[in-house]
Protein backbone atom coordinates (compact mmCIF):
# COMPACT_ATOMS: atom_id res chain seq x y z
CA UNK A 1 0.00 0.00 0.00
CA UNK A 2 3.16 2.56 0.45
CA UNK A 3 4.25 2.66 -2.35
CA UNK A 4 1.10 2.70 -3.98
CA UNK A 5 0.62 6.27 -2.07
CA UNK A 6 3.00 9.01 -2.88
CA UNK A 7 5.19 10.85 -0.31
CA UNK A 8 4.43 14.26 1.64
CA UNK A 9 6.79 16.55 2.99
CA UNK A 10 5.21 17.73 6.27
CA UNK A 11 5.45 21.61 7.62
CA UNK A 12 4.30 22.94 10.25
CA UNK A 13 3.88 26.15 12.43
CA UNK A 14 4.21 26.70 15.94
CA UNK A 15 2.32 28.49 18.29
CA UNK A 16 5.44 31.05 18.47
CA UNK A 17 6.75 30.76 15.41
CA UNK A 18 5.47 32.99 11.89
CA UNK A 19 7.17 30.55 9.47
CA UNK A 20 6.21 26.49 8.86
CA UNK A 21 8.75 24.33 9.54
CA UNK A 22 9.91 21.48 7.86
CA UNK A 23 9.36 18.16 9.93
CA UNK A 24 9.13 15.40 7.66
CA UNK A 25 7.47 13.18 5.25
CA UNK A 26 4.87 10.94 5.03
CA UNK A 27 2.41 8.70 3.00
CA UNK A 28 -0.66 9.52 1.73
CA UNK A 29 -3.69 9.22 -0.91
CA UNK A 30 -4.46 12.46 -1.59
CA UNK A 31 -3.93 16.16 -0.14
CA UNK A 32 -6.23 16.08 2.77
CA UNK A 33 -5.01 12.38 3.77
CA UNK A 34 -1.68 13.90 4.42
CA UNK A 35 -3.13 17.06 6.32
CA UNK A 36 -5.01 14.33 8.77
CA UNK A 37 -1.87 12.01 8.92
CA UNK A 38 0.58 15.43 9.53
CA UNK A 39 -1.82 15.88 12.48
CA UNK A 40 -1.48 12.48 13.76
CA UNK A 41 1.74 11.78 13.25
CA UNK A 42 3.51 15.52 13.85
CA UNK A 43 1.46 17.61 16.17
CA UNK A 44 0.42 14.83 18.60
CA UNK A 45 2.67 16.35 21.39
CA UNK A 46 1.31 19.84 20.64
CA UNK A 47 4.06 20.59 18.00
CA UNK A 48 2.12 23.32 16.00
CA UNK A 49 -1.30 25.42 14.96
CA UNK A 50 -0.94 24.99 11.43
CA UNK A 51 0.19 22.28 8.92
CA UNK A 52 1.15 22.96 4.93
CA UNK A 53 1.71 19.66 2.95
CA UNK A 54 3.54 19.65 -0.14
CA UNK A 55 3.95 16.43 -2.92
CA UNK A 56 7.56 15.63 -2.15
CA UNK A 57 7.65 14.99 -5.98
CA UNK A 58 7.21 19.08 -6.47
CA UNK A 59 9.99 19.91 -4.53
CA UNK A 60 13.00 20.75 -6.62
CA UNK A 61 16.42 20.97 -4.58
CA UNK A 62 19.68 22.46 -5.34
CA UNK A 63 22.71 19.35 -5.79
CA UNK A 64 24.52 18.98 -3.15
CA UNK A 65 27.50 18.49 -5.97
CA UNK A 66 27.12 21.64 -6.91
CA UNK A 67 27.69 23.42 -3.34
CA UNK A 68 31.15 24.28 -4.31
CA UNK A 69 30.32 26.56 -7.23
CA UNK A 70 26.63 27.74 -5.16
CA UNK A 71 27.83 28.80 -2.04
CA UNK A 72 31.83 29.68 -1.84
CA UNK A 73 31.77 32.65 -4.18
CA UNK A 74 29.89 34.23 -1.44
CA UNK A 75 33.02 33.13 1.21
CA UNK A 76 34.90 36.51 0.57
CA UNK A 77 32.42 38.61 0.24
CA UNK A 78 32.25 40.47 3.36
CA UNK A 79 31.42 43.65 1.83
CA UNK A 80 27.82 42.10 0.85
CA UNK A 81 26.98 42.50 4.91
CA UNK A 82 25.85 46.14 5.68
CA UNK A 83 28.65 46.78 8.75
CA UNK A 84 30.54 49.27 6.68
CA UNK A 85 28.31 51.97 7.02
CA UNK A 86 28.93 54.67 9.93
CA UNK A 87 25.81 55.34 11.60
CA UNK A 88 24.85 58.49 12.53
CA UNK A 89 24.37 58.84 16.26
CA UNK A 90 20.95 59.30 16.39
CA UNK A 91 19.86 55.94 15.06
CA UNK A 92 18.88 53.59 17.78
CA UNK A 93 17.99 49.91 17.42
CA UNK A 94 20.99 48.90 14.55
CA UNK B 1 -30.96 9.63 41.77
CA UNK B 2 -27.76 8.64 42.68
CA UNK B 3 -28.07 4.96 41.20
CA UNK B 4 -29.08 6.37 37.75
CA UNK B 5 -26.64 8.70 38.10
CA UNK B 6 -24.12 6.48 38.66
CA UNK B 7 -25.59 3.80 35.80
CA UNK B 8 -25.90 6.62 33.57
CA UNK B 9 -21.92 7.62 34.18
CA UNK B 10 -20.82 3.92 33.79
CA UNK B 11 -22.82 3.18 30.89
CA UNK B 12 -20.47 6.48 29.01
CA UNK B 13 -17.44 5.06 30.47
CA UNK B 14 -18.07 1.19 29.31
CA UNK B 15 -18.66 3.16 25.75
CA UNK B 16 -15.29 4.86 25.75
CA UNK B 17 -13.19 1.90 27.39
CA UNK B 18 -14.72 -0.49 24.76
CA UNK B 19 -14.24 1.55 22.43
CA UNK B 20 -10.99 2.22 22.53
CA UNK B 21 -9.71 -1.01 23.87
CA UNK B 22 -10.70 -2.67 20.52
CA UNK B 23 -9.26 0.25 18.20
CA UNK B 24 -5.75 -0.10 20.31
CA UNK B 25 -6.34 -3.84 18.95
CA UNK B 26 -4.93 -2.36 15.89
CA UNK B 27 -1.72 -1.12 17.44
CA UNK B 28 0.75 -2.06 15.47
CA UNK B 29 -1.28 -3.67 12.90
CA UNK B 30 -2.59 -0.67 11.08
CA UNK B 31 -2.38 -0.85 7.18
CA UNK B 32 0.38 1.88 7.06
CA UNK B 33 2.17 3.26 9.76
CA UNK B 34 0.45 6.37 9.41
CA UNK B 35 -2.80 5.10 10.24
CA UNK B 36 -1.44 2.77 12.89
CA UNK B 37 -0.76 5.84 14.40
CA UNK B 38 -3.86 7.98 13.94
CA UNK B 39 -6.04 4.48 14.81
CA UNK B 40 -4.00 4.57 18.19
CA UNK B 41 -4.25 8.11 18.58
CA UNK B 42 -8.33 8.02 18.87
CA UNK B 43 -7.99 4.57 20.89
CA UNK B 44 -6.14 6.84 23.42
CA UNK B 45 -8.45 9.57 23.14
CA UNK B 46 -11.18 7.13 24.23
CA UNK B 47 -9.94 5.59 26.52
CA UNK B 48 -9.19 9.08 28.30
CA UNK B 49 -12.82 9.84 28.02
CA UNK B 50 -13.53 6.34 29.53
CA UNK B 51 -11.02 7.42 32.67
CA UNK B 52 -12.66 10.66 33.11
CA UNK B 53 -15.50 8.85 33.32
CA UNK B 54 -14.92 6.32 35.74
CA UNK B 55 -12.92 8.42 38.24
CA UNK B 56 -16.11 10.53 38.60
CA UNK B 57 -18.35 6.85 38.85
CA UNK B 58 -15.78 6.08 41.90
CA UNK B 59 -16.32 9.37 43.49
CA UNK B 60 -20.00 8.53 43.21
CA UNK B 61 -19.85 5.14 44.56
CA UNK B 62 -17.26 6.57 47.38
CA UNK B 63 -19.77 9.18 48.39
CA UNK B 64 -23.06 6.61 48.98
CA UNK B 65 -22.67 6.17 52.49
CA UNK B 66 -25.00 2.60 51.87
CA UNK B 67 -22.56 1.10 49.17
CA UNK B 68 -21.94 -2.16 51.27
CA UNK B 69 -25.22 -2.87 49.52
CA UNK B 70 -24.37 -1.70 46.30
CA UNK B 71 -24.50 -4.02 43.11
CA UNK B 72 -21.77 -2.06 41.33
CA UNK B 73 -18.78 -4.21 42.44
CA UNK B 74 -18.75 -8.11 42.48
CA UNK B 75 -20.47 -8.89 45.50
CA UNK B 76 -18.33 -10.78 48.71
CA UNK B 77 -15.19 -8.93 47.23
CA UNK B 78 -13.65 -6.49 49.50
CA UNK B 79 -12.04 -3.85 47.27
CA UNK B 80 -12.23 -0.94 49.64
CA UNK B 81 -12.63 2.35 47.66
CA UNK B 82 -13.64 2.18 44.32
CA UNK B 83 -11.28 3.79 41.43
CA UNK B 84 -11.22 4.05 37.96
CA UNK B 85 -9.37 1.23 37.74
CA UNK B 86 -11.48 -1.42 40.07
CA UNK B 87 -14.54 -0.10 37.70
CA UNK B 88 -12.52 -1.45 34.38
CA UNK B 89 -10.39 -4.65 36.05
CA UNK B 90 -12.75 -5.88 38.37
CA UNK B 91 -16.35 -5.70 37.07
CA UNK B 92 -17.73 -8.80 35.29
CA UNK B 93 -19.36 -8.40 31.72
CA UNK B 94 -23.20 -8.32 32.46
CA UNK B 95 -21.98 -5.53 34.69
CA UNK B 96 -20.88 -3.53 31.49
CA UNK B 97 -23.55 -1.37 29.91
CA UNK B 98 -21.68 -0.48 26.62
CA UNK B 99 -23.25 -0.28 23.47
CA UNK B 100 -22.94 -3.76 21.73
CA UNK B 101 -21.53 -2.16 18.54
CA UNK B 102 -18.26 -1.27 20.88
CA UNK B 103 -17.50 -4.77 21.85
CA UNK B 104 -17.67 -6.24 18.53
CA UNK B 105 -14.58 -7.66 16.68
CA UNK B 106 -12.77 -4.61 14.66
CA UNK B 107 -13.11 -7.75 11.53
CA UNK B 108 -11.21 -6.20 8.52
CA UNK B 109 -9.90 -2.23 8.23
CA UNK B 110 -13.58 -1.48 6.34
CA UNK B 111 -15.41 -2.98 9.61
CA UNK B 112 -13.21 -0.93 11.47
CA UNK B 113 -13.53 2.09 10.13
CA UNK B 114 -17.47 1.88 9.65
CA UNK B 115 -18.05 0.68 13.51
CA UNK B 116 -16.07 3.88 14.58
CA UNK B 117 -17.71 5.91 12.19
CA UNK B 118 -21.38 4.92 13.00
CA UNK B 119 -20.39 5.49 17.04
CA UNK B 120 -17.90 8.41 16.68
CA UNK B 121 -21.09 10.05 14.75
CA UNK B 122 -23.35 9.20 17.42
CA UNK B 123 -21.14 10.82 19.95
CA UNK B 124 -20.87 13.67 18.49
CA UNK B 125 -24.03 14.38 18.61
CA UNK B 126 -24.43 13.07 22.33
CA UNK B 127 -21.71 14.97 23.57
CA UNK B 128 -23.25 17.92 22.13
CA UNK B 129 -26.26 17.66 24.02
CA UNK B 130 -24.48 16.54 27.32
CA UNK B 131 -22.33 19.83 27.35
CA UNK B 132 -25.75 21.23 29.15
CA UNK B 133 -26.17 18.32 31.34
CA UNK B 134 -27.07 19.93 34.97
CA UNK B 135 -24.11 17.57 36.50
CA UNK B 136 -21.19 19.65 36.01
CA UNK B 137 -19.12 16.90 35.72
CA UNK B 138 -20.56 15.67 32.97
CA UNK B 139 -21.09 18.69 30.98
CA UNK B 140 -17.40 19.49 31.41
CA UNK B 141 -16.02 15.65 30.57
CA UNK B 142 -18.60 16.75 27.46
CA UNK B 143 -17.06 19.65 26.46
CA UNK B 144 -13.22 18.18 26.95
CA UNK B 145 -14.54 14.78 23.99
CA UNK B 146 -16.40 16.72 21.85
CA UNK B 147 -12.85 18.27 20.17
CA UNK B 148 -11.91 14.90 19.99
CA UNK B 149 -14.97 12.97 18.79
CA UNK B 150 -15.18 16.26 16.00
CA UNK B 151 -11.86 15.03 14.70
CA UNK B 152 -13.45 11.08 14.94
CA UNK B 153 -16.31 11.64 12.46
CA UNK B 154 -13.79 13.73 10.22
CA UNK B 155 -11.29 11.13 10.56
CA UNK B 156 -13.73 8.38 10.15
CA UNK B 157 -15.92 9.85 7.46
CA UNK B 158 -13.34 9.94 5.08
CA UNK B 159 -12.78 6.88 5.24
CA UNK B 160 -15.67 5.44 4.76
CA UNK B 161 -15.63 7.72 1.43
CA UNK B 162 -12.50 6.45 0.06
CA UNK B 163 -13.31 2.89 0.85
CA UNK B 164 -16.82 3.05 -0.75
CA UNK B 165 -15.82 4.91 -3.55
CA UNK B 166 -12.97 3.08 -4.11
CA UNK B 167 -11.58 0.14 -5.52
CA UNK B 168 -14.11 -3.33 -6.35
CA UNK B 169 -12.49 -4.19 -3.38
CA UNK B 170 -12.98 -1.94 -1.25
CA UNK B 171 -16.20 -1.26 -1.92
CA UNK B 172 -17.38 -4.99 -1.39
CA UNK B 173 -15.68 -5.11 1.81
CA UNK B 174 -17.21 -1.77 2.82
CA UNK B 175 -20.89 -3.26 1.78
CA UNK B 176 -20.27 -6.34 3.89
CA UNK B 177 -19.54 -4.52 6.97
CA UNK B 178 -22.60 -2.38 6.30
CA UNK B 179 -24.74 -5.61 6.44
CA UNK B 180 -22.91 -6.24 9.74
CA UNK B 181 -23.08 -3.68 11.32
CA UNK B 182 -26.54 -2.18 10.97
CA UNK B 183 -28.30 -3.90 13.00
CA UNK B 184 -26.38 -2.73 16.10
CA UNK B 185 -27.07 0.82 15.26
CA UNK B 186 -30.56 0.97 16.73
CA UNK B 187 -29.59 0.28 20.50
CA UNK B 188 -28.01 4.09 20.49
CA UNK B 189 -31.30 5.26 19.87
CA UNK B 190 -33.16 3.24 22.49
CA UNK B 191 -33.04 4.24 25.54
CA UNK B 192 -32.70 2.45 29.08
CA UNK B 193 -33.84 2.75 32.26
CA UNK B 194 -31.45 4.63 33.54
CA UNK B 195 -31.27 7.05 30.83
CA UNK B 196 -35.38 8.07 31.05
CA UNK B 197 -34.57 8.68 34.60
CA UNK B 198 -31.62 10.90 33.59
CA UNK B 199 -33.18 12.74 30.95
CA UNK B 200 -35.85 13.45 33.14
CA UNK B 201 -33.39 14.85 35.75
CA UNK B 202 -32.16 17.14 33.14
CA UNK B 203 -29.01 15.64 33.55
CA UNK B 204 -28.88 12.50 30.62
CA UNK B 205 -29.51 13.41 26.81
CA UNK B 206 -33.00 12.39 25.39
CA UNK B 207 -30.91 9.63 22.81
CA UNK B 208 -34.07 8.85 21.00
CA UNK B 209 -34.48 12.73 19.86
CA UNK B 210 -30.26 11.81 18.38
CA UNK B 211 -31.90 9.62 15.57
CA UNK B 212 -32.29 12.35 13.00
CA UNK B 213 -29.10 14.29 13.28
CA UNK B 214 -27.53 10.88 12.89
CA UNK B 215 -29.24 9.50 10.09
CA UNK B 216 -29.01 13.11 8.51
CA UNK B 217 -25.36 12.81 8.97
CA UNK B 218 -24.93 9.18 7.43
CA UNK B 219 -27.07 9.18 4.59
CA UNK B 220 -24.89 12.18 3.53
CA UNK B 221 -21.59 10.47 3.88
CA UNK B 222 -23.25 7.40 2.27
CA UNK B 223 -24.03 9.60 -0.61
CA UNK B 224 -20.22 10.58 -1.27
CA UNK B 225 -19.33 6.71 -0.66
CA UNK B 226 -21.91 5.71 -3.24
CA UNK B 227 -23.19 3.26 -0.38
CA UNK B 228 -26.79 2.59 -0.33
CA UNK B 229 -28.18 4.15 3.18
CA UNK B 230 -30.15 1.27 4.52
CA UNK B 231 -33.08 3.39 5.39
CA UNK B 232 -36.05 3.38 7.88
CA UNK B 233 -37.05 0.96 10.25
CA UNK B 234 -36.93 -2.37 8.32
CA UNK B 235 -34.25 -4.32 10.06
CA UNK B 236 -34.53 -5.71 13.16
CA UNK B 237 -32.08 -4.52 15.55
CA UNK B 238 -30.07 -5.88 18.27
CA UNK B 239 -30.18 -4.51 21.79
CA UNK B 240 -29.16 -5.48 24.96
CA UNK B 241 -25.58 -3.81 25.91
CA UNK B 242 -27.27 -0.84 28.30
CA UNK B 243 -28.62 -3.49 30.03
CA UNK B 244 -25.76 -5.89 30.61
CA UNK B 245 -26.99 -8.50 27.87
CA UNK B 246 -23.80 -8.91 25.69
CA UNK B 247 -22.31 -10.59 22.69
CA UNK B 248 -20.04 -13.50 23.47
CA UNK B 249 -17.53 -11.07 22.34
CA UNK B 250 -17.74 -8.69 25.58
CA UNK B 251 -16.40 -12.07 27.90
CA UNK B 252 -13.28 -12.28 25.40
CA UNK B 253 -12.49 -8.13 25.87
CA UNK B 254 -12.70 -8.64 29.85
CA UNK B 255 -10.48 -11.75 30.01
CA UNK B 256 -7.61 -10.19 28.18
CA UNK B 257 -8.16 -6.50 29.67
CA UNK B 258 -8.73 -8.02 33.07
CA UNK B 259 -6.50 -10.87 33.02
CA UNK B 260 -3.65 -9.11 35.19
CA UNK B 261 -5.67 -7.47 38.09
CA UNK B 262 -7.70 -11.12 37.97
CA UNK B 263 -4.97 -12.72 38.67
CA UNK B 264 -2.51 -11.03 40.80
CA UNK B 265 -5.25 -8.96 42.67
CA UNK B 266 -3.88 -5.07 43.84
CA UNK B 267 -1.08 -5.73 41.01
CA UNK B 268 0.87 -2.34 40.15
CA UNK B 269 3.15 -2.54 37.12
Amino acid sequence: MNSAEPLWEVFIRSKQGLDHKHVGSLHAADAQMAIENARDVYTRRMEGVSIWVAESKDIHASNPDDAASLYDPANDKVYRHPTFYDLPDELKHM
Amino acid sequence: MTESLLDYTLHLADNSLIMGHRLSEWTGHGPMLEQDIAISNIALDLIGQSRNFYQYAAKIINSDTDRKDSKVLSPGEDLGEATEDTLAYLRDANEFKNLLIAELPNGDWAKTILKLFFFSTYQFYFYQKLIYSSDKQLSAIAEKSLKEVTYHVRWSSEWVIRLGDGTEESNGRIKLALEELWPYTGEMFEPAAYEVIAVKEQVGVDVSKLKNDWQRKVSEVFQHATLVYPGKESTWMQTGGKKGIHTEHLGFILAEMQFLQRAYPGCKW
